[in-house]
């Protein structure tokens, strides 16, 4: 059994392909009085391609954040090439979930993806030509080169979300973390940022993305990462879409065969579960 | 026609209050851009009403009302970026206990002096016409630094005021950015009492800002306008006070306000005003 159900060490193929780009010992975050996460022990290979899935509430949003160095650990360690969450900032490029974004501010679309690059060229120093072409060339890769000067607020939803996908490409990071990144919109976005995480994904980047659609994640991922506080189960698709895990994580009985007839079911009936948390 | 603008000018107390008001003018409205794009003006106004008592103290001990207003404000708002930090009472209701509490040890405090009512309308709606070459330069350095520095920060200011998980995960000390904006904009409101007093210094920062927001969609341009637009006021409202012979202070607040309502106008003749108000919908759930 490759499952490696909650608690269980961390060997195995997964471990064995690459150096570690991510890993996380024993790692419990605390949110308030409630433990988000708890004791989650894995690695995340160079080049891996994960998908992050469990039921809303199942920290997510919290292990990334934990990842990034923006909430701070009860217990337990996170490295990040080797070294602590806080110096490895300059290598990932983040994409988090939107809820909290004013924009009701005067934003032109590459003003935002500029933000991307506030790191890169500190944040108290002028902008430079390379920032510039930076930003253009991220607004072309989501397609965007022709609203480049539109206000943020007027982009339509698909189209804001390109924006910020853009704004994280600029961050120029080989440890693509994503909350979410296709929750509400259309169709073509969606495609396209599966299409651009594919290509990432064969560039040899690491790539970790939130996400609530099971059928997607089965089909673009390469690893799944099951959370409910605790690390449900992590490793290759085929092995974690089982009847076993997906009703520990998401309480439901749940079938879910890769490539099945109807998958748009089964993805209904999980939202369903999840919006009613 | 000419005499209507020259004729003030011979006045040297009313050259020095022209300076003085394009000085305060422009330095608040271009804080007053920050202030009005992070949501600030209930902390602007708390800010205004709680260096009353030092800006009193000062002025009954003769010395500087600056230094006593920048004492007051700069516990003030180190006191709000503290509160900030606690989650046991609801920010709005402690700012709102501490403000009024701390404007009525002013009026308490100014009751001693002699000439109370006059003292205290000076004090409360601005005495612009009574400035001197110090206040003058005073207003320029401080005025002028605290406009520098926010430039310098903008976009990291901007930054954590669209997406402050955005600014954590690049690790902006988003906190001391937050604080030093309350610090920047309460040197501001303090350079600005001497204009337009305590009660009316926030409308030299929301009016503005607020007129330049409507008319721009661009952060750099509703700055330079903005300051532009609190420059404007300072000298027309002057005019208009000097040839009515009515309150300086509350006729640059006026001018501003017709100025926004102008704005605003435009704004929905233009068809601009009626589409912002439309948000953004998702495409496809």
């Amino acid at each position: 059994m490759a499952v490696r159900l909650r608690g269980s060490p961390l060997h195995g193929p997964l471990a064995a392909a690459a150096a570690a780009e991510l890993r996380l010992s024993g790692v419990c975050v605390r949110l308030g009085d409630r433990l988000a996460l708890h004791d989650i022990s894995m690695e995340v290979a160079r080049g891996a391609f994960v998908g992050l899935i469990g039921p809303n509430g199942s920290g997510k949003s919290t292990l990334l954040r934990a990842v990034l160095g923006i909430l701070p650990l009860e217990s337990g360690s996170i490295e990040v090439a080797g070294g602590p969450p806080g110096e490895a900032r300059d290598r990932f490029a983040y994409l988090p979930q939107r809820g909290q974004l004013d924009v009701n501010l005067p934003l032109r679309a590459r003003d935002v993806v500029m933000m991307g690059r506030i790191r890169r060229t500190g944040w108290a120093r002028p902008l430079r030509g390379e920032d510039r072409q930076i930003v253009d060339w991220a607004l072309e890769l989501v397609r965007l080169s022709d609203r480049r000067n539109a206000p943020f607020r007027e982009l339509s939803f698909g189209q804001q979300q390109r924006v910020l996908f853009a704004r994280a490409l600029a961050q120029q990071g080989s440890i693509l973390l994503l909350d979410e990144p296709m929750n509400g919109v259309d169709p073509r976005t969606q495609e396209l940022f599966v299409e651009l995480l594919r290509g990432f994904h064969g560039e040899g980047k690491t790539i970790v993305m939130a996400t609530h659609d099971l059928t997607q994640a089965a089909a673009i991922c390469d690893n799944l990462c099951v959370l409910k506080q605790r690390l449900v189960a992590y490793g290759p698709v085929d092995e974690v879409l089982t009847e076993d895990v997906l009703s520990e994580a998401y309480g439901v009985h749940l079938h879910f065969r890769p490539g099945a007839a109807a998958p748009g079911h089964l993805l209904g009936d999980v939202h369903h579960h999840e919006s009613g948390d | 026609m000419l005499d209507w603008l020259t004729d003030p000018l011979s006045f040297r107390f009313m050259r020095l209050a022209l300076a003085e008001a394009v000085i305060v003018g422009a330095v608040a409205g271009l804080l007053g851009t920050f202030v009005v794009l992070r949501g600030l003006a209930f902390v602007g106004d708390a800010i205004a009403h709680a260096v009353f008592p030092g800006v009193v103290i000062a002025f009954l001990a003769k010395v500087s009302i600056f230094l006593g207003g920048a004492a007051f404000g700069l516990l003030t708002a180190a006191a709000i970026s503290g509160l900030s930090l606690t989650r046991r009472i609801r920010e709005d209701t402690a700012i709102g206990v501490v403000f009024a509490g701390a404007f009525a040890l002013g009026v308490v405090l100014i009751s001693s002096s002699p000439g109370y009512t006059r003292d205290l309308t000076s004090l409360l709606f601005g005495d612009v016409l009574a400035v001197t070459d110090t206040d003058i330069y005073l207003s320029a350095i401080v005025g002028g630094a605290a406009a520098a520095v926010a430039l310098w920060l903008r976009r990291a200011l901007l930054l954590v005021a669209f997406d402050r998980e955005m600014a954590l995960a690049l690790g902006l000390p988003v906190f001391w950015l937050e604080t030093g904006l309350l610090l920047l904009v309460t040197l501001a409101i303090v350079v600005a009492l001497r204009t337009v007093g305590n009660v009316l210094v926030l409308a030299m920062f929301v009016t503005p800002a607020a007129t330049a927001r409507l008319l721009v969609e661009d952060v750099g341009w509703m700055m330079a306008l903005s300051a532009a637009i609190g420059a404007a006021a300072g000298v027309v409202g002057l005019y208009a006070s000097w040839h009515t012979d009515l309150a300086a202070g509350g006729m640059i607040v006026l001018t501003a306000t017709c100025f926004f309502a102008a704005a605003l106008l435009f704004a929905a003749l233009r068809g601009r005003f009626w589409r912002r108000a439309a948000t953004p919908t998702a495409e496809a759930a």
